[in-house]
């Protein structure tokens, strides 16, 4: 294999190129990125970043003697179009075609958005450097009525960053309870708890019908025939896997790319990294896509392996984690929890935001969930038991 | 100088954040080969203290992005960090903890 695309540069596209060279691989890399950007950090965008602590330039994932060293070519500004596996080829949006040996899937996913909300300004999504720009500056203009819909851990990010900036905020949610399908009822009503700690309304069991307003969005409407007046919408219902690209590939797409364990696609010298990667995970015995920044950082070197071996490499089974940083406490949580499974405080106490728990199976830790007690959770972390390893116990 | 705690109140493995007569947060960690080791307790990526950290040989993992940090130069051995902290000057000394607080540049 002498020549490598890594299409998609955020981090997992950035951990693919590092995780090449670090497999010492001496041939030509091409990054293609639809953005104009090189790879900066997604999460501070819904805090630091969004409420203005932080500048664009903090974002930067990597440096420019980094960048040296890895001597990759980075198109940016431009997106992927197609993949031809039997021709060797990318295409670009441009029409450029690139040749290449391997490929290396890294192109995530888009916000979901509302059709409802197509073409009304004021709406908006948040997933990219520019989102987050248009929206921060809308934030600072004036005192807007802000409304987020969707509960999730971007949804809560946003609320909680457009608080802190003094603005009056209403969260909207779908589900009774938010959250509970990645964190149980329990906890799920304790990420519901942290909003109204705060003042914030969070209106649950609500969808949303739709939108007031001619060019501009002033009013959301909402199931029960209520109208919450706004002047900034932020949807974060979740995301949609960026596959658009790859029909007709021949790489199998069910929602994303669809791999072994080992990022290996249907495609031999294609693999897949990322929010884009559908792979059996061995931690949690789920296949299913990880949407984790941890899973985008780490996951290359089992892509890139595969890739570079020609032969399925075994990723490490290790508790998918991630963490999220809303009114001031810090959530951490590694594994899967299962349906139905509801946390066991360990240490600490959930009235006072600061607490450890567990997530048992059969008796066996299989998740570990903390608000603001990082050290203790560190330690849980790495005592989780695989879940089929406790299925079978 | 600052007189931190007991050497038994800070037993191989354990680590503790300092706050108090110092310009920043520092963390203190006694390794399981029994060095004490000194740096700055804010990463140098994001906003996490170090002293919540995995401690595995001379090397601290941060507790939110999961970068490893050389206890004994400050230096970051993998991403997502990519500057290093600084180290300080700290001692034993009858059965106490002392911190020299650097204020030098980063190692």
């Amino acid at each position: 294999m002498r020549s490598v695309t890594v299409v998609g540069a955020s981090l997992a596209g950035l951990s693919a190129v590092r995780a090449l060279r670090a497999e010492g691989f001496e041939g030509d890399i091409t990054v293609v990125g639809k953005e104009l950007h090189l790879p900066y950090d997604r999460p501070p965008l819904s805090k630091d970043f969004l409420k203005g602590d932080v500048d664009a330039g903090s974002l930067a994932l990597s440096e420019p003697d980094e960048y040296e060293d890895l001597e990759a070519t980075w198109l940016l500004g431009e997106g992927a179009v197609g993949l031809d596996p039997a021709a060797r080829t990318v295409t670009l949006s441009g029409g450029r075609e690139l040749r290449t040996d391997g490929v290396v899937i890294a192109t995530g996913a888009t916000p979901r958005t509302l059709p409802a909300a197509d073409g009304l300004a004021g709406v908006h999504t948040l997933r990219t450097l520019d989102d987050a720009l248009a929206l921060r500056a809308e934030l600072r203009d004036g005192m807007p009525r802000v409304v987020v819909i969707g509960a999730g851990f971007i949804g809560a990010e946003v609320a909680s960053t457009a608080h802190r900036l003094g603005l009056h905020v209403t969260v909207v949610e779908a589900q009774e309870v938010p959250l509970e399908r990645q964190l149980g009822r329990d906890m799920g009503r304790l990420a519901a708890a942290l909003h109204s700690d705060h003042g914030v309304d969070l209106r649950c069991g609500t969808g949303v019908t739709g939108f007031s307003g001619d060019r501009r969005v002033t009013g959301v409407h909402l199931a029960d025939g209520r109208v919450l007046p706004a002047d900034v919408v932020v949807i974060g219902v979740g995301v949609r896997p960026a596959t658009d690209w790859l029909i007709g590939s021949g790489v199998d797409l069910d929602d994303g790319v669809v791999c072994d364990s080992g990022c290996a696609t249907a495609v031999p010298g294609v693999v897949a990294v990322g929010d884009i990667a559908r792979c059996p995970n061995p931690f949690t015995g789920r296949h299913a896509r990880i949407e984790h920044w941890s899973n985008a950082n780490e996951q290359s070197r089992t892509a890139v392996r595969t890739l570079l071996s020609g032969t399925s490499a075994a990723p490490p089974a290790t508790a998918p984690y991630f963490w999220s940083d809303q009114y001031g406490v810090r959530i951490q949580l590694a594994g899967h929890v299962p349906a139905g499974a509801e946390a066991r405080v360990v240490e600490g106490d959930i009235d006072s935001r600061s607490f450890a728990a567990v997530y048992e199976v059969a008796g066996a830790p299989v998740a570990a969930v903390a608000m603001n007690r990082p050290k203790l959770f560190n330690r849980l972390r790495r005592r989780l038991t695989p879940a089929l390893a406790a299925v079978g116990s | 100088m600052i007189t931190v705690c007991r050497i038994e109140d800070l037993p191989p493995g354990e680590s503790i954040r300092v706050t108090e007569g110092v310009p920043a947060p520092v963390a203190l960690f006694h390794t399981e080969e029994g060095e004490v080791y000194a740096i700055d307790d804010t990463c140098s990526h994001q906003d996490a203290s170090l002293s919540d950290g995995w401690l595995e040989g001379c090397y601290v993992e941060c507790p939110l992005h999961a970068a490893f940090f050389d206890l004994r130069t400050g230096a970051p051995t993998c991403a997502p960090a990519k500057f290093p902290v600084r180290t300080h000057q700290v001692s034993v000394e009858n059965g106490h903890v002392l911190l020299h607080v650097s204020v030098g540049e980063p190692a």
